[in-house]
């Protein structure tokens, strides 16, 4: 059963659907101006405590400006205001593409009729959105799916592309575990029954929709964190500021109300409050881009977490199937022989087994299968494998030649009365060891020799575990095998650990004990019985090719189906945390030269001495100010292509990355605002507005 | 002795004691040390306390706000009746409502700031079983926190935290009683007072005037008052009378005992969650901002006075000498004034009023920026390691995790507690100073105008939101504004802090502690260091740098010089 399309070779994906727009595309820049312009009011601002005093900082000074207009007065309240509209179009932009991903999804869920098999078994045709769930429909080449749904009868070829932006089709049929189908997705031949297993507005389609276009998003847990943090800092600045004033009476002067706003503004961290959920709905965007569906944005936080990785042997760590690498001849006969013996005997075969064994013969010996089969004439006749036999091979010219499993190989041998020679047992014990496994040829009544089928690694995943294993995060392959070919794969591919023979109890037990030591545990699956862990394992990736329980029990939905993809969620999800950490402490670092600009501005004529702070020598005390608020703002729009991209993320050891992320946005923000400030001091003073 | 040595014999001293006094008591909190139990057991046995029952953070808190509110009635009542309870030979009235109120609060939050003179106020009752005892039980209760926190962080899914009765006798009875007792008998020894006769009437023939002397029970309160980071002496005057600190051994002794539990807490620490090297990188961040302020401090304090060279008249080569004793020097004197606002001690042996502004303004930035180096008994370690908390919150996002301090993640709640406990002291300091600066009551009472003038009122309510009880002098105090203002400025920076602490205590606790591994944020090394040490920093810094500016540092600039 080869259904899926063998696609495990590359390691990074490649593009679909939800790819179709850059970052900065300009439609998308264009319809968040517009809707950066909408979140100006109450109800949006007071979801963001930060953002929240700016608005209301805002309406003060506005107010105060319109009381006694001036210059001054009017720049600071139309910066104040800017600040709050970057801080909205960044979130708008973060959104943009998603919006613009929801639209085309939506297209796909418009209305179509569907061919409801009812009661007695006649078809009628129904609005698709009638359809219930358990409701049987027909499809068929060409249709459009109505709903998503479960085969009950029937293979097809299905093109996807609508979901998962591959253009492939993929093969679906009744029964194990290929027999899910989505609404929207488009038969292309033959006949199927589907089973209705979703109620309108529950899909798969409408929950994607909800999901990039951020309907519900939740707060991630360390985003809450985050937000009681910066929502403290802010607090904390209130009585600072508020203070100031009465300590000023003390002194025989007064601040302006539009002056002590504007050192609010400038000291509570507003670069991190304006862009904290942009970097949110950025981080799942960027999942998105990787064709991952985060169902929770929980997941997504919680990858960044995750100290155990379980990943499937198959299609992760070695390529799906396992392949020809080697014939060892016995006796007398030649590894050509071997070759020869092998490729005549597989020719029925269309496993890929069967097929990598034609193919080592071809480019080993340059043995090409076309013209074997020419040289064949007609006195042949194919044996087909069977399960019973556990064998294929050909009766060629009065010849048996046969290949397979090694014991019914020899048994079949035993048969025809011929004898086993002793170096075979030796022999497969030996390839069995190394993690391959060993099939036998046999002409007649003689064994030939032995056809070495190795799983075959995947270039580059040694590095990759390498990689995850400086990061901290310990991989366990997963494998059906036995203990001794897990063991030989386990050690070539280089995981830390492996579980053989594995059943889903134990899959399940292993997530339990990992999680009872504390770790967190990442896993992708497919199958009905994968099911239960995927739900336990606190990242569970299901495959989009899947069942239906996979789906829902997994919090996130691989639409390209690839298992190593786990390895990518786990970098987004500490890439999204990375790029909070350090906005929050670039944000806290600005304060320093905040204060050097503006304390020294706020008593000039009190105290002229304070001047001496003054270390960037600023003009004046409102082009100090003002230069001041204009950083603040400039800064957040200077700053969203990082927020939507990411900080950069090197697989590398905790301290390291400290170590780096302290000196770029600690150190960087301690000096990047006495720089800025200047600047715009003197452009400023230039344009001779103070 | 060269000032070079004393520094070498205190840091060796210390450096002896942080090891096997850290350790001691670690033992005695995790109920190793026995050798008093039976004395531990009648105390038990009395207060009918189970001492293998545990509490949760709730019950834990509770018991500490019952305690404490007992003891502030017990101490007020005594400091109220005086006047008709024994041992008051010199016959002092009743303390009034108001200053008792704000001495009771003082002494039960281990302020120890003093709105009175102790010889012309206090009976010896009051000194001893009023003041002394709390100098003991606060310093205790001070221990105890500090230890659930630890406790906190180093079990795994369970929801006690300890039992505060047996913590706050075993702190007593194991660690503060023995070293105190010690340190009184060289107190004494070196000629500090340790009577109860009452006052001595001397005549001076020469000069025909008869001098009133007063003396009291005096050389092992003030072992206790620098051991438990209390601060309030016997005199008025502190540790610059002779009858309080005697000697130059006295004073190194008084600075050795007020940084010594401190500093060998975090031994403690490491050894009660595992890993000493854990305690090292939070001894290091104390440290570091220790001897950065003892550095400057003490070069500010080598200058000469601005005010004196101004007049041409005098040439000043000792430093400056102003307010400070001739037997200890300039050097030592700021030694041990800024160990003592380092700590939340308070207790001077010079005047801080006479520091140069420079030297002011170290004194300050100590108790600004949290008390936390090393801090006072058990509140420095517990201060200090919210900061920790808030350093790893930053810095374990940085490395792209769910933030984690020794396995235990830090959320939600746990950042809340921690902002709540940090930053409860600086917006109490704040507050109340914008108040005192705007109402004739506060003003009033200043005897410096300008910006000396808001340096006291700043300087007071910054010494007691910490639990300092260290006076810029020039303030009088003893008013209603201020012993209200200044007892509710206490409790906040007392309680509003221990709250927090246990609700982070009990919530650390019940969590699972997550495996290290190499993706794990280090908190045992340079890097963590230094990311606590800018943690305080920073929010010290930009909570206080207008204030600041307004008052130290203005005058800095005012004298064109920072001496």
């Amino acid at each position: 059963m080869q259904t899926t399309k063998m696609r495990t070779q590359n390691i990074t994906h490649k593009s679909g659907i939800l790819q179709k727009k850059s970052l900065f595309d300009r439609s998308i820049l264009k319809q968040a101006l517009i809707d950066s312009l909408k979140k100006f009011n109450f109800k949006t601002q007071i979801k963001n405590p930060v953002m929240f005093v700016v608005f209301v900082g805002t309406i003060i000074t506005a107010i105060e400006s319109a009381a006694k207009p001036g210059l001054f007065s009017i720049s600071i309240t139309i910066w104040l205001a800017l600040t709050i509209e970057f801080a909205n179009f960044a979130e708008a932009v973060a959104e943009g593409r998603g919006k613009a991903q929801a639209d085309t999804l939506k297209k796909m869920r418009t209305e179509s009729n569907a061919r409801l098999l009812n009661s007695d078994n006649f078809e009628q045709i129904v609005p698709s959105s009638q359809l219930k769930k358990g409701d049987v429909v027909i499809c068929e080449a060409n249709d459009i799916i109505p709903s998503d749904g479960e085969i009950i009868e029937g293979i097809a070829s299905i093109d996807e592309s609508a979901i998962t932006g591959e253009s492939a089709p993929v093969v679906r049929e009744s029964g194990g575990d290929r027999s899910a189908v989505t609404g929207g997705t488009k038969v292309l031949s033959d006949r199927i029954l589907v089973k209705i297993t979703a109620e309108k507005g529950e899909t798969f389609l409408d929950k994607m929709i909800n999901l990039v276009e951020g309907a519900n998003r939740q707060k991630t847990p360390n985003e809450i964190a985050l937000t009681i943090l910066l929502a403290a800092l802010t607090i904390v600045f209130l009585p600072v500021v508020v203070s100031l004033q009465f300590f000023a009476h003390y002194a025989n002067t007064s601040i302006a109300t539009v002056t002590l706003i504007s050192l609010l503004v400038c000291l509570i961290p507003t670069t991190i409050g304006a862009l904290l959920s942009a970097i949110g709905i950025a981080g799942m965007d960027r999942l998105l881009q990787k064709n991952v569906l985060a169902l929770s944005g929980r997941a997504v936080e919680a990858a960044g977490d995750v100290q155990t990785l379980l990943l499937d042997k198959t299609g992760t760590i070695t390529f799906g199937n396992r392949m020809a690498t080697n014939f060892i001849p016995l006796g007398n006969y030649t590894e050509k022989n071997v070759a020869s013996y092998a490729q005549l005997s597989s020719l029925s075969d269309e496993t890929p087994e069967g097929r990598s064994i034609v193919i080592l013969a071809k480019n080993k010996f340059n043995m090409r299968e076309h013209e074997l089969k020419n040289e064949l004439g007609k006195d042949f006749e194919f044996i087909e494998f069977s399960a019973a036999t556990r064998m294929s091979g050909i009766n060629y010219e009065g010849n048996k030649i046969r290949k397979g499993a090694a014991a019914f190989v020899a048994k079949w041998v035993t048969e025809q009365g011929g004898t086993i020679p002793e170096e075979l047992a030796t022999l497969t014990d030996t390839i069995s060891k190394n993690g391959s496994t060993p099939l036998a040829v046999a002409v007649n009544a003689n064994i030939v020799g032995v056809i070495e089928l190795k799983d075959v690694v995947k270039d580059g995943i040694k590095e990759r575990f390498n990689q995850l294993r400086t990061m901290g995060i310990k991989t366990i392959m997963i494998t059906g095998d036995n203990p001794l070919t897990a063991a030989a794969i386990a050690q070539e591919a280089g995981v830390d650990d492996f579980l053989a023979e594995a059943t889903p109890e134990t899959k399940m037990k292993l997530i339990k004990e990992e999680q009872g030591s504390g770790k967190l545990v990442a896993m992708t699956g497919d199958g009905t019985n994968d099911a239960p862990a995927l739900a336990q394992a606190d990242v569970g990736v299901a495959m989009n090719s899947g069942t239906t329980a996979a789906k829902e029990a997994g919090n996130m939905v691989d639409l390209d189906s690839n298992p190593t993809k786990l390895i990518d969620v786990v970098e987004v999800g500490k890439q999204l945390l990375i790029t909070r950490g350090s906005l929050t402490t670039f944000s806290i670092a600005n304060d320093v030269a905040k204060y050097f600009a503006i304390i020294p501005a706020l008593f000039s004529s009190t105290y002229p001495e304070l001047n001496a702070l003054n270390i960037m020598k600023l003009h004046t005390p409102q082009s100090a100010i003002l230069s001041a608020v204009i950083f603040n703002a400039l800064v957040i729009i200077a700053l969203i292509p990082l927020a939507l991209r990411g900080v950069k993320f090197k697989p590398q050891s905790a301290t390291a990355v400290l170590k780096r992320n302290i000196l770029i946005y600690g150190l960087g923000g301690l000096i990047v605002p006495f720089v800025g400030i200047k600047v715009i001091d003197l452009l400023v003073t230039f344009l001779h507005a103070y | 002795m060269s000032f070079f040595l004393t520094l070498f014999v205190l840091f060796v001293a210390l450096a002896i004691s942080w090891r096997f006094l850290g350790s001691y008591m670690a033992g005695v909190y995790q109920g190793n040390v026995k050798f008093l139990y039976r004395f531990e057991k009648i105390i038990y046995t009395i207060l009918d306390i189970d001492p293998n029952s545990e509490q949760t953070w709730k019950g834990y808190g509770l018991s500490v706000i019952v305690f404490s509110g007992i003891s502030l009635i017990f101490t007020y009542a005594i400091l109220r009746f005086q006047n008709v309870l024994p041992l008051n030979p010199v016959h002092f009235g009743s303390v009034s409502p108001a200053l008792a109120f704000n001495t009771s609060v003082s002494f039960v939050t281990n302020t120890n700031w003093q709105n009175y003179a102790g010889e012309t106020t206090m009976s010896y009752l009051s000194q001893m079983i009023g003041l002394t005892v709390q100098q003991f039980v606060s310093a205790s209760v001070g221990l105890a926190i500090s230890i659930t926190l630890i406790r906190g962080l180093a079990r795994k899914k369970s929801s006690y935290i300890g039992n505060f009765w047996v913590d706050l006798i075993r702190g007593i009875l194991y660690i503060l009683l023995p070293i105190a007792f010690i340190g009184g008998i060289i107190f004494v020894a070196q000629g500090a007072l340790q009577t109860l006769s009452g006052p001595m009437t001397v005549h001076d023939v020469l000069n025909n005037t008869t001098q009133v002397i007063p003396r009291g029970p005096v050389g092992f309160m003030e072992s206790i008052k620098q051991l438990g980071t209390n601060g309030g002496g016997f005199f008025n005057a502190n540790g610059s009378d002779p009858f309080e600190n005697p000697t130059p051994l006295t004073l190194i002794l008084s600075v050795f005992l007020l940084l010594v539990i401190p500093f060998s807490l975090t031994y403690t620490f490491g050894k009660m969650v595992g890993s000493i090297k854990q305690g090292i990188a939070i001894l290091m961040a104390m440290i570091i901002i220790f001897g950065i302020s003892l550095g400057i401090g003490v070069y500010a304090e080598m200058q000469p006075n601005p005010a004196v060279a101004a007049t041409h008249l005098v040439y000043q080569s000792s430093g400056n000498m102003v307010g400070k004793e001739t037997r200890f020097g300039a050097l030592d004197t700021a030694l041990y004034n800024i160990a003592s606002t380092q700590t939340s001690t308070g207790s001077i042996s010079g005047a801080n009023d006479s520091f140069t502004p420079l030297g002011g303004l170290i004194l300050l930035s100590g108790m600004m920026l949290g008390e936390v180096s090393p801090g006072g008994v058990g509140s420095g370690l517990y201060t200090i390691l919210l900061f920790a908390l808030i350093a790893v919150f930053i810095g374990g996002l940085m490395i792209g995790r769910t933030p984690e301090y020794l396995g235990k993640k830090i959320q939600a709640k746990e950042v809340k507690l921690a902002a709540l406990g940090v930053l409860i002291m600086p917006i109490t300091v704040l507050v109340l100073t914008a108040l005192a600066v705007s109402v004739k009551a506060g003003v009033g009472e200043i005897s410096n105008l300008g910006p000396h003038g808001f340096s006291e009122i700043l300087y007071s309510y910054t010494s007691q939101a910490n639990n300092n009880g260290s006076a810029f002098a020039g303030l009088n105090g003893n008013t209603a504004f201020y012993n209200i203002t200044g007892a509710i400025a206490m409790l906040l920076g007392r309680f509003g802090v221990i709250i927090p602490v246990l609700a982070l205590s009990g919530s650390l606790s019940t969590k699972q502690i997550v495996p290290t591994t190499l993706g794990t944020f280090k908190t045992d090394n340079s890097t963590f260091t230094f990311l606590v040490v800018a943690v305080i920093v920073i929010v010290g810094g930009l909570t206080f740098f207008p204030s600041l500016s307004l008052g130290p540092i203005i005058e800095m600039f005012f004298h064109r010089k920072f001496f």
